[in-house]
């Protein structure tokens, strides 16, 4: 299979109810991948088993050559895999900026003793990530938040604050669950064009979780579409819509 | 209105930024050194008593405010600390490592504790915590050949390379120095990434493991900072009540350190202050009350504990984010003088919290 990105054979269930069955797919360097499906088709579910929120019943997640399901769940991040998520997940308690630094949190800030005398190797580093930070500000637009609360903001700010965290950890793989969803029409193009620059400027491969067929279409190399957890067609956006079997699992015919 | 005008990333780091900043700091820390020849003998003795306060309502600041885990069983740090630090320098351990060993010591307890932390949160945490306060109370009043039982063991004179340090200004300064060791610490413990793991933790784990923050480890780190720095004025504590016993670190005790931060504002090292040194002062301003009072009020048996209660009660509802958040307020009001909105502190509403998985 691929060697940079690869699903094999993944199972995954909780007691009866097979939320992911025999899935398998494989992602190249540098694409744009979507997954879309009905509503509770498991398409969050193996997002979840990527990042090791759930354990998967069988299969494996094969990224860059390493098997991501014997990762602990905080490791993920270190081999490179950011994700968002559907409902977001900020520090609601901290500012736009401490959220985005909480980004850069899997590289070195110096030890405990250092921190809590702040060291000069600490300054440095703090100003390094913060250096980081504010590259991925400029190019989300974020500056007028810099220093705002969370708590604070409005709906469509917070996904792109969301977005601009899992940059600020510097990702070669990029999980974004439903970057869409709620977004007015204006702020969906503007992160169509984000999403263009993340793959074309930064060398970012994308995997999305998308309901939004037109950002889908405009976006994505190519998409997967999943049923009652399993890949029921893969192919380009327009191959996709016109699957019998997709426009089945969406109209029920 | 001021706006920060930073030239380079390094200039956002300093803690002091203006000179009417230097100006305050300055003043207060000046009339902090002097405070002791100003002051009446028994005020002093009270002052020192509140910076141990602090202390010990700095650490506990760090696992509830930033780190968002309950702990009803703080005071039974200050006993370990107490106890450890007694015991150290009764064998004749120099004073500073003493206190540093006692330190360790209570941090490791709190290592022990914490590790049911990973598995429990909220109400059941506060019941590991209060049971471990009640059942240490308990081991220290049958210990008896280390911490005399329930008599209690008198406590030496601290003193540093000879110098006896047990008198009133002495030991002030000695306490003084030691909160400014703490906080400052502390503060850089905060604005650094620890810090922001712990608020991390707090607010949202499932980003939190997903951003490579080890949430467990993070969760026992914090009880180990907040029990080792409670150590530290439990250490201080003994000497200031000179004969420790185990009725000196009883649930009411922990409760007090709870209500400091509480009503000190969460998620704020100054609120830690605020708070401790309200909650320390409440009881001297309710005797002076006192005898203002009708005798019906003022000879009920639990005053003091009543008024506790109400003021957690009339914090709880009308400002939350307790005297910290008061501060803000004040502070944004006559920076933006004429200007400033009655809602700029309201936080927005929040409309979708569904299908939450930690």
């Amino acid at each position: 299979m691929s060697g940079f990105f690869a699903v094999e054979h993944l199972e995954l269930s909780f007691g009866g109810v097979h939320a992911i069955r025999d899935l398998s797919f494989s992602v190249e360097q540098g694409e744009v991948f979507a997954i879309i499906g009905p509503n509770g088709a498991g398409k969050t579910s193996v997002f979840n088993v990527i990042t090791r929120v759930f354990d998967p019943s069988a299969g494996r997640v094969v990224f860059q050559g390493n098997d991501i399901t014997a990762v602990a769940r905080h490791q993920v991040v270190n081999h490179g895999i950011a994700r968002t998520f559907q409902n977001i997940e900020l520090f609601e308690g901290a500012t736009v900026l401490q959220n985005l630094l909480l980004g850069r949190h899997r590289f070195p800030h110096g030890n405990i003793l250092a921190q809590l005398c702040w060291l000069p190797n600490v300054r440095r580093a703090e100003e390094e990530s913060r250096a980081r930070v504010e590259d991925v500000i400029e190019l989300l637009d974020l500056a007028p938040y810099r220093n705002a609360l969370v708590a604070g903001l409005p709906y469509g700010v917070r996904k792109v604050v969301e977005l601009a965290r899992a940059l600020a950890t510097q990702p070669k793989l990029l999980l974004l669950d439903e970057p869409a969803s709620g977004l007015n029409p204006e702020e969906a193009r503007d992160l169509a064009f984000w999403i263009d620059d993340i793959k074309h400027d930064l060398g970012i491969t994308v995997i999305m979780v998308e309901h939004d067929m037109s950002l889908v279409a405009e976006a994505a190399d190519r998409v997967l579409c999943m049923n009652m957890g399993e890949a029921i067609a893969t192919g380009s956006a327009a191959e996709v819509r016109a699957h019998p079997d997709v426009l089945a699992a969406y109209l029920g015919t | 209105m001021r706006f920060h005008y930073d030239t380079t990333y390094r200039d956002a780091q300093r803690l002091i930024r203006y000179r009417a900043d230097w100006l305050a700091y300055g003043a207060l820390f000046l009339l902090l050194l002097a405070a002791p020849w100003i002051l009446p003998r028994y005020y002093v003795g009270e002052v020192s008593f509140i910076f141990i306060m602090c202390i010990a309502s700095l650490g506990l600041m760090v696992l509830t405010g930033f780190t968002g885990q309950i702990s009803f069983g703080h005071a039974a740090f200050l006993a370990i600390g107490a106890y450890a630090h007694v015991w150290f320098i009764s064998h004749d351990v120099p004073f500073v490592i003493s206190i540093i060993a006692a330190s360790a010591l209570s941090g490791a307890v709190g290592l022990m504790i914490g590790l049911p932390a990973i598995r429990v949160s909220g109400l059941h945490l506060a019941m590991v915590t209060l049971a471990f306060s009640i059942i240490l109370e308990q081991v220290i009043g049958r210990w008896k050949s280390v911490t005399g039982g329930y008599t209690g063991v008198p406590v030496p004179s601290p003193s540093i390379l000879g110098i006896d340090l047990g008198g009133l200004r002495p030991f002030y300064f000695l306490c003084l120095a030691i909160l400014l060791i703490v906080f400052v610490a502390l503060i850089n413990l905060t604005r650094g990434s620890i810090g922001r793991a712990l608020v991390g933790v707090r607010d949202s784990e499932t980003a939190a493991h997903a951003l490579g923050i080890w949430v467990g480890g993070t969760k026992v780190l914090a009880f180990v900072i907040s029990a080792s720095v409670t150590g530290v004025a439990g250490a201080l504590m003994a000497h200031h009540v000179q004969h420790v016993t185990p009725e000196g670190f009883s649930l009411l005790l922990s409760l007090e350190l709870v209500m400091m931060v509480v009503i000190g504002g969460l998620g704020s090292l100054r609120g830690a202050i605020l708070g401790a040194i309200f909650i320390s002062l409440l009881p001297t301003f309710i005797s002076k009350l006192k005898p203002m009072l009708p005798a019906a009020v003022s000879g009920q048996f639990g005053l003091e504990i009543f008024v506790f209660g109400l003021v957690l009660a009339l914090f709880i509802l009308f400002e939350p984010m307790g005297l910290n958040g008061r501060w803000l307020k004040l502070k944004a009001l006559f920076q933006s003088f004429p200007l400033y909105r009655r809602d700029t502190f309201r936080r927005g509403k929040t409309y979708m919290k569904s299908e939450r998985y930690r």
